[in-house]
């Protein structure tokens, strides 16, 4: 079954987002907007490395995570969607500041938070969601895992491979294909040639869906009904979420380069975040200093995040940490060595 | 001679090759109307079209195991991975199949493939945007490995490399692309695979290097000339083929030697040279070759990085060593 076009409505068997929980994903989206904002503009500074803005896909993040049980289900992300997925943890926001600092610091999420790490190597989250939910069916446990990952990140044959394996064993996995236009600058018209990225579901034997991704409620309905399905033994749904990346693709992206500024004036109108904001409003649910307010204090969260991980401590040997259970003996010989090295040179 | 970084030259080289042979293809992630994340492949969408010039899907696998096919239709493929931690997702393809054509078809296929791929780190790159994978390659019989460590060189060995019959990887240092700048010979220039350059000349001990850490090996050559240490740089340019005969006659005439990698340091290929020199200059050693390299770690976070890649003091402090003058 695959639904073609964006904007359709998402099935009745999926009840909610409430107001409240619909109140909630607003504000997790502005979060989400002001965190990647911040981070973005401190790479201009020279304090961070390279990232990726998350403008587009607030509504795919934050609906997407509204949608799941951070007791029960896990989250593989790429590396844009991180900034969405407060509700699996608020902890999320210093790893975030951290890794992006390159701080060794970044990587160490904690027991509790059913979220992976960034993925830079594209696709390869999709086999290790694939496994999670297979081991989850094997050993009986209740939940699902749910992946992102992008319409040029669906060329790779990870992708393929994993999908197939989901479809074999009926795996609870939830495949969410952010289709937002272009991977760095190549557009979806050179990555596929199919009719749909989600018309590709068919053929290893789950349904595929073709949503509006800039709509958090039905972003949150689709993800919910894919959740019962895959919860209730009906094994996977690949989910092609429709939005489009305003923004560069990484901080070291020109896009002016390869495309058009009409067709991002065109597609500003969809914003996601300013268009929610518009539609709960109309309902009297949100209101311009609601906007204001989150934003302010998202702001302030942010500055005690960044504040923390100035104060987060690591040494040169922290590199040995982490690569074996226990280092090897040549490992061991180099760490002192370096330990040395850095003392005669007066860095230590 | 026109003055090039090392971008500018493979750009100027992939335009002549382009122009010169009409069969010569290049393709990969954003290399078309974008020019390549570094701008390596500026102006050939707009120079040579769209069937030439070719924004593949985001599959490293089918990025190189294409090349074997187009190889066979009589095309000249010169496939881009955006980055060498990336070529990982077409291993089954180029240690698998593209090294092995020749030897699997007794000889009647070639595979005059390159791959270029920019190599190692130091620029604060995200995870598996700065690996040295040299050795790891090395150990493929089939292909060949060319680390250029200058502009002039990465026109010479690019042109070698497309007009090779056999596969090459071509491997560019993402720290040199803007910080390595020289003087490149106009026209024409192929510089022969298998022949080692002497970067510096000198006498009192041989630092053995390639891609960016030739431009360190200087820098330590030069600032130890000041207190009259004679430090001869021997740029290996391909370590497949390599230059056996160029490192025997540098270490056996210095008798000391420093082999400097990005690598980790376990299997890395200055394991290799120096294994190389022992079977031919062991009379000749007045000390053991030492080797700097990474550490044996995955390559770390940004803000560890400049401990991990070896720098100016680790090499000076090894060269110290070996020529037993250390604090
Ligand atoms: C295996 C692999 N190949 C290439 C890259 C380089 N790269 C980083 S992001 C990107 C484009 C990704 O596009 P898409 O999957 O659509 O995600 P988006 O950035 O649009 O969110 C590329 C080619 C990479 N990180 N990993
Ligand atoms: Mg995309």
């Amino acid at each position: 079954m695959v639904t073609t076009h964006p904007g359709s409505p998402a099935s009745a068997a999926a009840s909610g987002p409430t107001d409240d929980e619909q109140v909630e994903m607003m504000r997790r989206m502005i979060d989400a907007n002001v965190f990647s904002t911040r981070i973005f503009n401190l790479q201009r500074q020279g304090r961070v490395g390279t990232n990726a803005p998350i403008d587009g896909s607030e509504a795919i993040a934050v609906g997407a995570a509204a949608a799941l049980d951070p007791k029960q289900d896990w989250i593989y992300p790429q590396y844009r969607e991180q900034y969405g997925l407060g509700r699996f943890g608020d902890e999320l926001l210093d790893l975030i500041v951290l890794y992006n600092m390159g701080h060794p610091g970044g990587g160490a999420y904690p027991e509790h938070l059913r979220v992976f790490p960034y993925q830079i190597s594209l696709a390869t989250q999709i086999p290790h969601a694939v496994g999670t939910a297979w081991g989850m069916k094997v050993k009986g446990d209740p939940g699902c895992s749910l992946v992102f990952f992008g319409d040029g990140s669906s060329s790779e044959g990870d992708f393929y491979e994993a999908a197939n394996l989901a479809g074999v064993r009926k795996a609870p996995v939830i495949f969410v294909l952010i289709n937002n236009g272009w991977a760095i600058s190549t557009p979806t018209s050179s990555q596929t040639g199919a009719e749909s990225f989600a018309a590709k579901a068919h053929a290893f034997g789950f349904p595929g869906r073709r949503i509006d991704g800039t709509d958090p409620i039905e972003v949150y309905r689709t993800i919910a009904e894919a959740r019962a399905r895959a919860t209730g033994g009906m094994g996977p749904m690949l989910v092609e979420a429709v939005t489009y990346r305003l923004g560069h693709h990484t901080t070291a992206d020109d896009p002016t380069k390869y495309r058009h500024a009409d067709e991002v004036e065109a597609a500003k109108s969809r914003e996601p975040v300013a268009k929610f904001a518009a539609l709960l409003g109309a309902r009297g649910l949100w209101s311009d200093e609601q906007t204001a307010a989150q934003e302010a204090s998202a702001h302030e969260r942010f500055d005690g995040a960044w504040e923390r991980a100035q104060a987060t401590t690591w040494q040169p040997s922290d590199m040995f940490e982490h690569t074996y259970a226990t280092p090897t003996p040549r490992m061991l010989r180099q760490r002192a060595e370096m330990i040395a090295h850095l003392a005669a040179e007066g860095e230590a | 001679m026109t003055v090039m970084t090392m971008v500018e030259a493979i750009n100027h080289t992939l335009h002549e090759e382009m122009a010169r042979d009409d069969r010569v293809m290049v393709f990969g992630q954003d290399v078309g109307i974008n020019g390549g994340v570094f701008r390596a492949t500026e102006g050939l969408s707009a120079a040579f079209g769209d069937d030439r010039v070719v924004d593949m899907p985001l599959a490293e696998g089918v990025i190189a195991g294409s090349t074997v096919g187009l190889a066979v239709a009589g095309m000249v493929p010169v496939a881009e991975i955006q980055f060498l931690g990336f070529a990982y997702q077409a291993m089954h393809q180029i240690v698998g199949q593209i090294a092995r054509l020749r030897t699997r078809s007794a000889g009647r296929f070639e595979a005059p493939i390159t791959i270029r791929a920019p190599f190692g780190g130091g620029v604060r790159t995200p995870e598996l945007h700065s690996e040295s994978l040299e050795s790891q390659f090395a150990n493929c019989p089939g292909l060949k490995i060319a680390l250029p460590a200058t502009a002039a060189d990465a026109k010479g060995l690019l042109a070698a490399a497309i007009r090779d019959p056999d596969p090459v990887l071509f491997l560019e240092p993402l720290r040199g692309y803007r910080m390595v700048k020289d003087d490149v010979p106009d026209g024409e220039h192929v510089v022969e695979f298998g022949k080692a350059r002497t970067s510096r000349e000198g006498s009192d001990v041989v630092i053995i290097a390639w891609s960016y850490m030739v431009e360190l090996a200087n820098r330590v050559a030069d600032s130890l000339a000041a207190e009259g240490v004679s430090v001869r740089v021997l740029d290996l340019r391909t370590v497949v083929p390599l230059d056996v005969d160029a490192i025997a006659d540098a270490v056996s005439a210095c008798g000391r030697a420093v082999v400097v990698q990005e690598a980790p340091e376990t299997c890395g290929f200055g394991s290799e040279v120096i294994a190389t020199a022992m079977e031919r200059c062991f009379y000749d050693l007045e000390a053991p070759i030492e080797r700097v390299s990474g550490y044996d770690t995955p390559y770390p976070v940004g803000m560890l990085e400049d401990y991990w890649v070896p720098d100016a003091p680790r090499i000076e402090a090894a060269v110290r060593r070996v020529l037993g003058t250390s604090a």
